[in-house]
């Protein structure tokens, strides 16, 4: 129980990024992210400044790069499907290193892989110095609908409960001589999942008695409110603004 | 298929995002019928996590390759649609904040896709079939086969027609078609198989828990004094005529919707919307291709002979396509209700006959939690 708590995304850490208030910080992401989205792929000098504001932050919240690139390998099957647009768009080609290539496949692969590459980045820097429970606090707080919120706070509660269940079944089956090498196993791989869906679905039944036993009515007590005052807010959106700039000159020159 | 950002343009994501965010309006409200009032949260959360677990379980193909399940068809059938659609929707969510698996922009792309589409189609055609098909449990397990089947590509059309609307790089709509449809109807084989095993599990142990099978538990007969009666006390059966006053709302403006769609926005339809088409005649495949056999048809190539106006005809062509379809359908459920009504008397009565005793008790076993096995004990 000791460290099941904090997510293998969170490093824990006492920096200003790590103080602000989580709902902030979420309404930042996703204007960044928006302005970076409606950036012209022509102007890529922008996505450079992106990159450097993105890298400005992580400097702030003591993230290391290395910890920061691990992460962003999330992303490689779209790259590989990036890698290829330019081999099956239509309109006039290029030839690069003896291959043919579409130009507009060109700026398509570099629109997905810099506009991508950018939006993981700013979500794992967010989940990097967030931890769970504020994130859920942030999305109520953000007026995300409470049975919602609740619903997802259930599923990170549980979510490693049912996971280890999911490996203790692994382990009982390992231990009995089996081991899924193709088709032919899918039965006993379904019956798993079935005995696993029986099992958390009785699970939620005893969860939601045992919340009635200590007077649940429909919805979470709200202990910590989190406020934020106007100059966290004016730190969080520090960086949304400065995206807007560069998006604003991105747009006119 | 997580969509990233910058795949899907900016106006598109949000139409998207407007569409996501209030099928999910409709769902809360939904789930809440369907799991009984503040249940919702805890199991809805619980099996969102058994999603999410079930994602990481990797089903072995060949040589060395493996896939894992989606899990928005099985979500349907074994909870419900209104829930299979937050359960969803939410492990994509947190899927999008915390593991920057799909981007925030995109979080309508793919709450649309993935959670939207499959669940609907998966369900609308389980229902469908186990309407249909004969009243057992194999019949739920290969409704479930072809429900999970089919969700899988249609999210990839889906996903086509938005990349169609929206997407940021001009790759011809039949090759992403083509190529979209062709893998997830591979993969949509794999899901299909899992997801079938998977209802059949949980149908051997629980039927109960299995949403999509409701209906199909038999009545609980107490042999006494050597005759066979209904036992009392079971939950009393929904109201059927609140239910038809639904079914004919739903009917009415599916109705009317088509119509519209058929007579009005085909107007704006594109000249040669078919990726298909579109591949063939560019690659000049369709040079072979016969007329079909009703081309001097009145209606044609989507058109109304005689009728001048291009859209006029093609808006009445739609109109009446519509009607004909309409028409067809209703008389084939007509004829399978008459045919089921006509036999079930008769085949439930032969079937308490024959496994009385084993069915009594494995239905008192499997609801024990009912109270039903307090009123097996007084009649014996």
């Amino acid at each position: 129980m000791g460290a099941g708590h904090a997510h293998k995304l969170y490093r824990h850490g006492h920096s200003p990024v790590h103080g602000l208030p989580p709902h902030t910080k979420l309404a930042a992401v996703f204007a960044f992210v928006v302005v970076v989205v409606s950036t012209p792929r022509e102007a890529m000098w922008a996505f450079g400044l992106y990159a450097v504001l993105l890298g400005a932050v992580a400097c702030v919240a003591h993230v290391p790069a290395g910890f920061l690139l691990r992460r962003l390998l999330i992303e490689v099957p779209f790259v590989a499907f990036a890698v290829l647009m330019p081999f099956v768009a239509e309109g006039e080609r290029v030839d690069v290193l003896g291959l043919s290539l579409s130009v507009n496949g060109l700026w398509g692969a570099w629109n997905v892989l810099a506009k991508g590459t950018l939006g993981v980045a700013a979500s794992v820097l967010l989940a990097a110095t967030t931890e769970l429970r504020e994130l859920l606090l942030g999305l109520q707080r953000l007026r995300l609908p409470p049975l919602l919120v609740q619903i997802a706070s259930f599923m990170i509660r549980y979510g490693d409960v049912v996971t280890d269940e999911m490996r203790r079944m692994r382990i009982a089956r390992e231990s009995r001589g089996f081991e899924a090498r193709g088709v032919r196993h899918w039965g006993v791989l379904a019956k798993s999942a079935g005995a696993l869906f029986i099992r958390s679905y009785e699970r939620g039944e005893r969860v939601h008695l045992a919340m009635l036993s200590r007077g649940y009515a429909g919805s979470m007590p709200v202990i910590d409110e989190v406020t934020a005052s106007r100059a966290q807010w004016s730190y969080a959106l520090a960086l949304p603004c400065a995206a807007l700039l560069v998006c604003l000159l991105g747009w006119t020159l | 298929m997580h969509v990233p950002d910058g795949f899907i343009n900016a106006p598109t994501s949000a139409v998207t995002g407007v569409i996501a965010a209030g099928a999910i309006a409709v769902s809360l409200r939904g789930a809440r019928r369907e799991q009984g009032g503040e249940r919702t949260a805890p199991l809805a959360g619980l099996v969102a996590a058994f999603i999410f677990a079930v994602q990481m379980l990797n089903f072995p193909v060949a040589g060395g390759t493996s896939g894992h399940l989606l899990g928005g068809a099985l979500a349907a059938i074994l909870v419900g649609p209104y829930t299979g659609v937050l359960c969803v929707s939410v492990v994509l969510l947190m899927q999008g904040i915390l593991f920057a698996d799909g981007g925030l922009t995109a979080l309508g792309v793919n709450i649309t896709t993935m959670a939207i589409v499959t669940t609907v189609v998966a369900y609308a055609l389980f229902r469908g079939l186990v309407k249909v098909l004969p009243r057992t449990r194999r019949s739920v397990t290969a409704a479930a086969f072809v429900a999970a089947l089919v969700s899988v590509p249609a999210a990839a059309l889906a996903f086509t027609l938005m990349y169609a609307i929206g997407g940021t790089t001009d790759v011809s709509i039949g090759k992403v078609a083509t190529a979209m449809i062709g893998v997830h109807v591979l993969i949509g084989i794999g899901e299909a198989v899992i997801t079938a095993l998977t209802v059949g599990a949980v149908i051997a142990v629980r039927p109960d828990l299995v949403y999509g099978a409701r209906g199909l538990t038999q009545k609980l007969k107490l042999r006494v004094n050597g005759e066979l009666v209904d036992a009392p006390g079971a939950e009393p059966e929904p109201v059927p005529a609140a239910s038809r006053t639904s079914h004919r709302k739903v009917w009415a403006a599916g109705l009317i919707t088509s119509l519209l769609l058929a007579g009005f926005v085909s107007f704006y339809a594109s000249a040669n919307p078919d990726g298909l088409e579109k591949v063939a005649t560019d690659h000049g495949i369709d040079k072979k291709a016969e007329e079909h056999a009703v081309a001097d048809s009145p209606l044609a190539d989507y058109g109304v002979e005689d009728v001048d106006d291009d859209r006029l005809s093609g808006g009445l062509a739609g109109v009446i396509g519509v009607g004909v379809t309409v028409v067809a359908g209703t008389g084939v459920f007509w004829a399978v209700r008459r045919r089921t009504d006509d036999t079930s008397p008769s085949d439930t009565t032969n079937a308490t006959d024959a496994t009385d005793a084993k069915d009594a008790t494995a239905t008192t076993s499997t609801t024990s939690t009912t109270g039903t096995t307090s009123t097996t004990g007084t009649s014996v």
